[in-house]
């Protein structure tokens, strides 16, 4: 009673495209929303940005990193077989419409989900560009696809294996200075949103970015991804996961995603759970 | 008149010290002795205040005669009449705010330990001889919460055809993420909504109503009547700085992160971040069970801080008294002003002395602050100040432009007698359109009222339907 994988495609190294059977999720789904998938009985649950949708056939695409306890699961499931729990679409849909010349910026496997959003803005109208930067040529995916979401694709890798050579926010400062940019919208690692966010606050261009803090429920009941925003605490997963770049605390949100790899690296601190938990009685062991 | 008296049986209780390092459930069940003697307590009244004092008017004296007689299973037939859940109620429950404070005996002794005894009976009998005749129509429940399974239970049992949408991945809502297993077992809390499924109560998780289907959407699908039973998921926060310093967490995230997934066991991959000193901010049910998760997770210190005193502490007394048991330290008259961190950490917190004023719209003595502050060094925080409603199915209505009425909160806003809302055929009620005090069995008379009405609610509209063919 899972949900199948109809489809797995190697992009390059641990980076994965699977598709999904979802029809809960494709039903209502919408650019810039999300899903939080949990692949067995004693997986936790991880938010994925969706990365494409087919309403016909009940299909859903995403694109991860297998880099994790639970991304590495994820890329070992097979054709065929079902993920435990998948729960979708969450989060606010990206705010769609007629801005005039919107910049699609994104970077490393983040990417995945600029498509839709690129491809939303096009149908509403925007003039679209789509800057897509990542480590080194083999890392960058989609290009063709890419290609029909927006009025023209820049691809820039930091070694200069493909495209150009360099940061996504140099060929995005190269568009703004060369013409009038409405909108700006940042997918990707955090460090990479917050430099273009600086990027574009001092020619107050309105910017957005996605964002992608720790999530538990992702349906705003326990606050695990709550971030700053304006001075106001806001929880990602129903407030977001779009916020006005130039009012978010980058910092506190790079700050709150390093809480669980310090929990990792103090080995006292886990020896003891394991500890506690060996101890504990195996209540409800389901068979 | 010679009849000796009994006196009230106390369940066979976990030694605190052995208990407080696991999560077995704290409080055993009568033994058929204790429940007997227990039985036989009760007067029987002809007039019985502790069913009036039930938010389900369970015939208490009923059912406790049948356990004095040893006819158990007639004991569990008399209160599943009326309350499906009896395991569960009969271990959450405030009962010395319900039942057993209106009991008679109460006045000069002891009341019945009416809770004890549904648990009792809850744990030794079953619903499994229910016999339901389909009417063909379909129900829609949104949210697998105690409003939410008790009105699917009522509805099954009256022929509805029922699906309950929830969006988590186990069923239960706070029964199952925020009720630690010390206080309520996995064990009884699965046996009781096998009994639903076993009635033809169909349940579907990882459905997220306002955003996997819409109200519209389940029109749509053939439903006549929706029953909105969302919760109020939305934690409250302090709003005070220092707030998202890592180390601190809302009590639902805690508890989420233990209960639902297992973070305490080193084969679950959900991690939580432990410490050695913890403050639990609050003082109801979700900050005890907070404290006592946090002293059998491996926190030395365990420390709750609340800004009223001993009196005002709305947590049910067993449990109150369980935590100081356990070593749950309480710093009352103290209020959160600010966090104090380090390298991005929680190091310490500065707290506000309180004194108490004149009683406030709750009725408890009002918190004043002095000018005095004191700081404790702690490294985890963990806010337990309640929940607002979570506005997800609010906001997915006012989109599709179905017109949900709601309050300054967020609240749903029903007819309390029907849990009617402001859309035909759309009923709410628990804690999203709470009625009095939320907790489990208001909300469970909630769900039970609204499957009353709705009942009503689809009759007529099947009259009305007859009487236009």
């Amino acid at each position: 009673m899972g949900y199948k994988i109809l489809s797995k495609t190697k992009l390059s190294e641990n980076l994965y495209e699977i598709v999904v059977e979802a029809p809960y999720v494709v039903k209502n789904a919408k650019a810039g929303q999300f899903i939080i998938l949990r692949v067995e009985e004693r997986g936790e649950r991880i938010p994925l940005t969706i990365a494409d949708i087919n309403k016909d056939k009940n299909e859903l695409t995403i694109v991860f990193m297998a880099v994790g306890h639970t991304t590495k699961k994820l890329a070992s499931i097979e054709v065929g077989e079902e993920i435990l729990d998948l729960v979708g679409p969450l989060g606010v849909p990206t705010h769609i419409k007629n801005y005039g010349t919107v910049i699609c910026v994104a970077g490393g496997y983040g990417a995945a989900p600029a498509y839709l959003i690129a491809k939303a803005y096009k149908d509403a109208g925007n003039k679209v560009y789509m800057i897509i930067g990542a480590r080194t040529e083999n890392l960058i995916f989609w290009e063709d696809k890419m290609k029909t979401a927006c009025d023209e694709l820049f691809i820039t890798t930091d070694d200069g294996s493909k495209g150009r050579k360099g940061f996504v926010t140099e060929q995005l400062k190269d568009i703004i200075n060369s013409e009038k940019v409405d909108l700006v919208m940042a997918i990707g690692p955090i460090p990479m949103m917050k430099a273009i966010a600086d990027l574009t606050k001092s020619d107050n261009i309105h910017t957005i970015a996605s964002m992608n803090p720790i999530m538990v429920d992702g349906t705003g009941m326990c606050g695990s991804c709550r971030l700053t925003v304006d001075g106001k605490v806001k929880f990602a997963c129903v407030d977001g996961p779009d916020f006005d770049a130039h009012k978010v605390d980058f910092n506190e949100i790079i700050q709150r995603g390093q809480i669980y790899k310090d929990a990792e690296k103090t080995a006292n601190h886990k020896c003891n759970l394991e500890k506690q938990a060996d101890s504990l009685p195996e209540v409800n062991q389901r068979k | 008149m010679a009849k000796e008296k009994i006196e009230r049986q106390i369940p066979i209780t976990l030694d605190p010290e052995y208990r407080s390092a696991n999560f077995e459930e704290v409080e055993k069940n009568f033994t058929d002795e204790q429940a007997l003697n227990e039985a036989k307590r009760c007067i029987n009244c002809k007039n019985p205040k502790c069913v009036a004092g039930c938010p389900v008017n369970i015939n208490i004296p009923g059912f406790i005669q049948e356990i004095a007689k040893e006819n158990l299973d007639a004991a569990g037939k008399l209160v599943r009449e009326t309350n499906l859940l009896p395991s569960v109620c009969g271990r959450v429950c405030p009962q010395e705010r319900q039942c057993e404070g209106s009991c008679v005996l109460g006045i000069k002794d002891k009341p019945v330990a009416i809770g004890a005894l549904e648990r009792y009976v809850g744990d030794k009998t079953d619903s499994s001889s229910l016999q339901i005749t389909s009417n063909g129509q379909k129900v829609a429940i949104i949210g697998s919460g105690c409003a939410g399974i008790s009105a699917a239970a009522d509805l099954a049992k009256s022929g509805y055809q029922v699906t309950v949408f929830e969006a988590l991945h186990a069923l239960g809502g706070v029964l199952r993420y925020g009720i630690p297993e010390f206080r309520l077992p996995r064990t009884a809390l699965d046996r009781e909504i096998n009994s639903l499924k076993q009635i033809g109560v169909e349940f579907k998780t990882n459905v997220i109503i306002g955003k996997s289907l819409t109200i519209q959407d389940l029109f749509s699908d053939g439903f006549e009547a929706i029953f909105v039973c969302s919760g109020a998921g939305l934690p409250k926060m302090l709003n005070i700085s220092g707030e998202n310093l890592n180390g601190v967490y809302s009590a639902n995230e805690f508890l989420t992160r233990v209960n639902l997934m297992r973070a305490n066991r080193s084969e679950y991959p959900t991690p939580i971040r432990g410490g050695r000193k913890v403050a639990v901010v609050g003082g109801g049910n979700t900050a005890m069970d907070a404290a006592r998760t946090a002293k059998r997770i491996g926190f030395d210190e365990v420390t709750i801080v609340y800004r009223r005193s001993e009196a005002e502490l709305p947590a049910r007394k067993a449990e109150i008294e369980h935590a100081k048991e356990e070593g749950v330290n309480f710093l009352l008259l103290h209020s959160p002003i600010d966090i104090t961190g380090y390298e991005g950490y929680v190091s310490g917190m500065q707290l506000q002395v309180m004194e108490l004023g004149e009683p406030d719209a709750s009725g408890r003595r009002k918190p004043i602050p002095t000018d005095k502050t004191v700081n404790i060094e702690v490294d985890t925080v963990i806010v337990a100040l309640g929940t607002n409603p979570n506005p997800i199915i609010q906001k997915s209505a006012l989109e599709e432009g179905l017109s949900l009425d709601v309050n300054a909160k967020g609240y749903i806003i029903i007819n309390p007698e029907t849990g009617l809302t402001s859309i035909p055929g759309v009923f709410a009620g628990g804690d999203v359109a709470p009625v009095g005090e939320s907790n489990a069995i208001n909300a469970m008379g909630a769900g039970k009222k609204a499957a009353k009405a709705i009942n009503e609610y689809l009759e007529k509209q099947k009259t009305l339907s007859h009487i236009n063919n």
